[in-house]
């Protein structure tokens, strides 16, 4: 156990044993029970989704926020931004710069958007030693060459020792959107298949096992990495995608859940067919946690005509991001929501996650 | 065999947490024919600890230098006291003030946290210093490398995690630490299944026993229910077709008209139990005497620190004011712990009861039933 | 929340061992078993090995979770 308290959020995804609230469009107990600011109000779950739409989207709302996609359209343009907190700072598979530039251009691939700039800004805490910040800014740098990208403005603010953890980054992408190639939630139809790029969970557990006490190791790597390349492939062999989106904070099942609502259809995946690391599934069980409920931070949802499914995913298999990826379900007329049919057959509804990740005991 | 033999469907139950959680997650209960019914009774430990416990937890958290360490089920289950107590907000955050790495973080001046209840994460969240971890060995570790700091363990589980909290109270007391406790609440399945076993408004045919308590304690601790109550014992595993071997035994148990204890879980569990785990129980805790919410006081079923060891139990080393201990108005979740009510069956069930607006505890225990109910809400539950 | 998986005993340092599953490793404290050999498995619970199992009698299991995939 680290001198440090628990710090919440940052791309680790819910605990589905923590019990996830209701899904569903519009269906919630009301306004949140917390008069202050929660660290599950950044998990990625139910509560989460409670601050932004009540408290966020409900003061600044206007119909690009509106849409809650994973990144704005406006016009030709997209724009998105995401701040980064994760700690540790440096993990099995990457570190925060990687990861800044990879989840801000990643939310751009998801509206087809090819990115044209990153804006980068930085908050330094007082006594963090420049040699990591060089580590940091290395990473981001070799990151954005791998996505194509620059950054290409910036800020910097110091404050105080104890008045941020380290580094926090903020970074802002701005891409550019082709005609015909717009996959946006509001697209997904019923006989729709659900794909996913890769394995499950690989981000999310490698980065509590980092920063845990209970000292789990092994075959344990983030998989962050920059899908531009990927969705290329399908842009550019004109695959009618329909929607897609980044599985981060609150994993595939939280992503799902939100994709059915704005859809208006209901999801149905099998967990048969859910990709997962040997390592990663083994994590899970001892950490108390559903690989689905668990961030991703280099793996994409995508939803397209089901007869579109083989030459997508040969596409994919193709790229070095792709090869795992699967068809792991489909879109349905009915209630919105998503329905997880388990390995005994039998289904359920999935929730969102409740609060932020906890671990358990008998 | 005729299995509705009596008119009625038989009844099992199951009384541990993480069965509750695999049938649930699983879908299992809607493979079952209607004439079995598995339903769930006082598995969880944190559901049937009585609100003053976290009432002690918080107040401890307040105390200067403390560092609160638990399990992380403990962190949202709701405490007596209401959200509008301004002193209980200072007293968090003075705590932070003074003990907080982050030291250059203003404290929160005027903070009330709900319209619900004071929980060790909303504590949290105004500065105490409560962290939540897998392992007691890890409380002890920091005590040991935090000489300055006060370092309470919750101890709260079965048979099957108390050993583990008496290892680390010897380990503890062996490197001599002087900064290290735990708030024991540990509590024994046996004689809880033994009450239900002869309750009056509950007609239980059989139990789906426990596996890793079975594990410490051996088959043998269930016999008595077998022998003397009459009931069918399986034990059984946590996958699927653990479990369902372990209910085609007791449908089998029951059919035979020939009640015993069955272990299913035989690869793990051996006639004996594990004896070194139970010998350091008896070294580090005795029997006593334990109120479980819905069950009431159930003799010889707590495990209570032994006086060798009063200088690591934080009952006797800290002097805090309790406050009276209040279960939430409306809360149902004693007659969900006892097997009698469904937890669809509450009123305050998914509406006014969410996990993130908890009424009771079943709701926001990772092992609760209300939990299990509402995280997995079956398709068409019938 | 019991873990079920039996882990596999790689390496035994003193009281504790490191133990594995799936490509998963942890620390697990031996105080509450005796005899424990390379190569045998345990169940881990809260930190702590509580049952010790050769590989015979934890093929039962294992193969439940094999087909699970774990």
């Amino acid at each position: 156990m680290s001198a440090a308290p628990d710090r919440g959020g940052a791309g680790v995804g819910g605990n589905a044993s923590a019990a996830p609230g209701r899904g569903g469009a519009g269906v919630g107990s009301g306004a949140s029970a917390a008069d202050v600011v929660l660290l599950g109000h950044g998990g990625g779950g139910r509560l989460s989704h409670d601050l932004v739409t009540e408290h966020f989207v409900a003061k600044l709302g206007n119909p690009a926020l509106n849409a809650l996609t994973d990144a704005a359209v406006l016009g030709e343009l997209a724009l998105t931004t995401d701040s980064f907190v994760v700690t540790p700072r440096f993990f099995a598979g990457g570190d925060l710069g990687r990861l800044a530039v990879c989840g801000t251009v990643n939310d751009l691939a998801m509206m087809g958007a090819v990115p044209l700039g990153l804006a980068a800004a930085f908050i330094l805490e007082e006594g963090l030693p420049i040699a990591e910040l060089d580590r940091l800014v290395d990473s981001m740098a070799a990151a954005a060459r791998e996505a194509n990208v620059a950054v290409v403005t910036g800020d910097t603010k110091v404050v105080p020792h104890g008045a941020c953890d380290g580094v926090f980054v903020t970074m802002s992408g701005v891409g550019r959107l082709t005609e015909n190639f717009r996959p946006t939630p509001a697209r997904i139809a019923a006989g729709d298949a659900v794909l996913v790029t890769g394995t499950l969970a690989d981000h999310g557990i490698a980065v509590l096992a980092c920063r845990e006490g209970i000292g789990l190791r092994g075959d344990l790597a983030s998989d962050v990495a920059p899908l531009g390349g990927l969705v290329a492939l399908l842009r550019e062999a004109g695959v009618s995608v329909h929607a897609m989106r980044d599985p981060t904070r609150g994993g595939v099942a939280q992503s799902l859940i939100e994709l059915a609502d704005a859809a208006g259809v209901r999801i149905e995946i099998d967990e048969a067919t859910l990709p997962v690391r040997k390592a990663v599934r083994a994590a899970c069980e001892l950490l108390g946690l559903d690989p689905l409920y668990v961030a991703n931070e280099g793996k994409a949802l995508v939803i397209l005509p089901a007869a579109e499914v083989e030459r997508a995913l040969a596409l994919m298999r193709t790229h070095p991001l792709g090869r795992g990826a699967a068809r792991i379900g489909r879109a349905l007329a009915g209630e919105p929501g998503c329905t997880l049919r388990t390995l005994l057959g039998t289904r359920r509804t999935l929730r969102m996650a409740a609060g932020e990740l906890l671990p358990r005991i008998c | 065999m005729p299995l509705a033999w009596q008119g009625r469907p038989l009844t099992f139950m199951e009384v541990c947490g993480t069965h509750t959680m695999a049938v649930a997650r699983t879908g299992l209960a809607s493979l079952l024919p209607a004439t079995v019914r598995l339903i769930s009774g006082p598995g969880c430990p944190v559901c049937v600890t009585p609100v003053g416990f976290i009432d002690h937890a918080l107040a401890l958290a307040a105390l200067p230098n403390v560092t609160l360490t638990t399990f992380g089920d403990l962190m949202r289950v709701p405490g007596s006291t209401s959200a509008t107590s301004a002193g209980a907000a200072t007293a968090f955050s003075s705590t932070a003030a003074s003990a907080s790495p982050m030291a250059g973080v203003p404290t929160p001046t005027s903070a009330s946290w709900s319209t619900g209840r004071a929980s060790l994460l909303y504590a949290k969240a105004l500065g105490a210093d409560v962290r939540v971890i897998y392992s007691p060995r890890e409380a002890v570790a920091f005590a040991a490398a935090h000489p300055a700091r006060e370092v309470v363990f919750l101890g709260v589980g079965f048979e099957t995690t108390a050993p583990a909290v008496a290892a680390a109270l010897l380990a503890a007391k062996q490197r001599g630490l002087r900064n290290f406790t735990v708030l024991a609440a540990h509590k024994t399945i046996p004689e809880a299944m033994a009450l239900l076993a002869g309750a009056s408004d509950l007609a239980v045919d059989g139990f789906l026993c426990p596996g890793h308590v079975s594990i410490v304690l051996g088959p043998e601790a269930f016999v008595p229910l077998a022998e003397r109550f009459g009931r069918a014992c399986a034990i059984a595993g946590f996958e699927a077709e653990e479990i369902l071997r372990g209910l085609a035994s007791l449908i089998a148990q029951v059919g035979a008209g020939k009640p015993r204890v069955d272990n299913c879980y035989g690869g793990a569990v051996r006639l004996g139990g594990n004896p070194r785990a139970r010998a350091l129980l008896a070294e580090v805790f005795e029997p006593c005497d334990s109120a479980w919410r819905g069950l009431g006081t159930i003799a010889h079923s707590g495990l209570a620190i032994r006086a060798a060891f009063a200088a690591l139990d934080a009952a006797k080393r800290f002097a805090v004011a309790l406050p009276e201990p209040r279960e939430p108005a409306g809360c149902r979740c004693g007659e969900v712990l006892r097997g009698v009510l469904d937890p669809r069956a509450c009123p305050l069930f998914a509406r006014a009861c969410t996990p993130d607006t908890p009424v009771g505890a079943c709701m926001v225990s990772s092992e609760g039933s209300c939990a299990a109910r509402y995280q997995y809400g079956l398709e068409a539950a019938s | 929340m019991c873990v079920a998986v039996p882990m596999r005993v790689v390496s035994i340092k003193g009281q504790e061992a490191v133990v594995s599953a799936g490509g998963a490793e942890l620390t697990a404290a031996l105080d509450l078993v005796e005899n424990v050999a390379l190569g045998d498995y345990v169940i881990v619970h809260a930190g702590y090995a509580i049952q010790v199992l050769t590989a015979e009698e934890a093929r039962e299991t294992l193969a439940i979770f094999a087909r699970l995939e774990l």
